[in-house]
């Protein structure tokens, strides 16, 4: 098979776009993708700070590297998680991730869970009923909450994460399977920012996290290969699975899933959904959600007393 | 000497001449979860299987 661009042998086929490109054209067109999306989608102009939320994986190293070549001004925030798994994994990611901000001079932030509240995420999980069974709650939760107090004090206008298609329609296919109207209306390309928090915004958001592994291994992108040991058997793995093999006999399914969705949001389909929602406070989210700011971390919440975070987190240091 | 296919700690013996698509779905792995690579280089699945290739498969699929 031959690169649609110049005739040299393909790297990987994109049946969804019925496209084959090579390993000079492939990351090319990653990267001009990606600024078409961030225009958009009105992400972010390139006069504005980004701080961007990196794993180790290849997602989030893939669009800092992205980023960074497209010229954007984005530093990095790293969370240190304290999973060791028999694997060494945040060890390991945060070296890949350090390593990948020295080779190209990229400032990045680091934040260790059990430096800052004594506990590491699977201590937290074991000590508080969210995490009984489930410490991706607590580790999606906490990281939230990391990165935005990270963004809030740096005064980084846009808080960018590496959410790839994957990602998106398979928390499409959960929150639709049970209709939870509110996450649907809060999953979209960009957020905007509200009282003490940043933008939000996920450039990678239309490409197939194939397109990114693809990416960092053509980019030289030395990534974590390891899965999250605390990954297996979740729910957001097992829909990516189902929606794989939907894709395998429809290409393009994951991806107009997605993209109907957004336009079908665009159309108004929820808009009925909020127009009986809650009272307007001077903090209002996607939707016309009413948010107050926490209490004892400042963040906004929906709910009126402390946020989910600062709840979870009295438990831990009681 | 057929050809390769790893995944992980895996290993499955496919027949050349057929596509790596083709050795990828008769091993019961969808494509969609992982790239194929031949000396660390990325190779497209619609490539011929030679004989006595290894071919590795990166798993593409990260949540949680």
């Amino acid at each position: 098979m031959r690169c649609r661009k110049c005739d040299h042998k393909a790297v990987i086929n994109m049946r969804q776009h019925k496209l084959a490109l090579c390993k000079e054209h492939f990351p090319q067109w990653v990267m001009e993708q990606t600024e078409r999306f961030i225009r958009k989608y009105r992400m972010f102009e390139r006069h504005e700070r980004l701080l961007v939320a990196v794993s180790g994986g290849k997602d989030s190293l893939s669009l800092w590297d992205i980023l960074w070549r497209l010229g954007y001004q984005a530093d990095g925030v790293y969370i240190g998680l304290g999973i060791d798994g028999g694997i060494s994994y945040s060890d390991t990611s945060q070296r890949l991730t350090e390593q990948f901000a020295a080779q190209r001079g990229l400032q990045l932030h680091v934040v260790d869970i059990q430096e800052e509240y004594g506990s590491t995420i699977p201590q937290i999980a074991n000590l508080t009923y969210r995490g009984q069974g489930k410490p991706c709650s607590v580790c999606g939760l906490t990281k939230r909450h990391v990165m935005n107090r990270v963004a809030h004090q740096g005064a980084y206008d846009v808080l960018v994460t590496g959410h790839n298609l994957d990602d998106e329609a398979a928390m499409l296919l959960g929150n639709t399977l049970t209709w939870n109207a509110g996450y649907l209306l809060r999953q979209a390309p960009v957020l905007p920012a509200l009282q003490g928090m940043a933008r939000k915004a996920k450039p990678l958001c239309r490409f197939y996290e194939r397109e990114m592994a693809a990416y960092a291994l053509v980019s030289g992108i030395e990534y974590i290969y390891d899965e999250c040991p605390h990954a297996a058997g979740t729910k957001s793995i097992y829909y990516k699975g189902l929606l794989n093999q939907l894709e395998e006999e429809r290409p393009g399914a994951k991806l107009s899933f997605y993209l109907s969705f957004l336009q079908a949001k665009e159309n108004g389909l929820f808009n009925e959904v909020f127009s009986t929602g809650g009272e307007a406070d001077d903090l209002t989210g996607a939707g016309g959600v009413a948010m107050h700011p926490c209490p004892t971390c400042g963040q906004p919440t929906t709910t009126p007393a402390e946020c989910a975070f600062c709840r979870m987190m009295a438990k831990v240091t009681r | 000497m057929p050809a390769k296919l790893i995944l992980r700690d895996q290993e499955y013996e496919v027949r050349e001449g057929m596509t790596i698509r083709h050795a990828i779905q008769k091993c019961g792995i969808n494509l969609q979860s992982v790239l194929a690579t031949r000396d660390g280089e990325l190779v497209s699945e619609e490539e011929f299987l030679k004989e006595g290739d290894v071919i590795k498969l990166v798993a593409v699929i990260s949540g949680g």
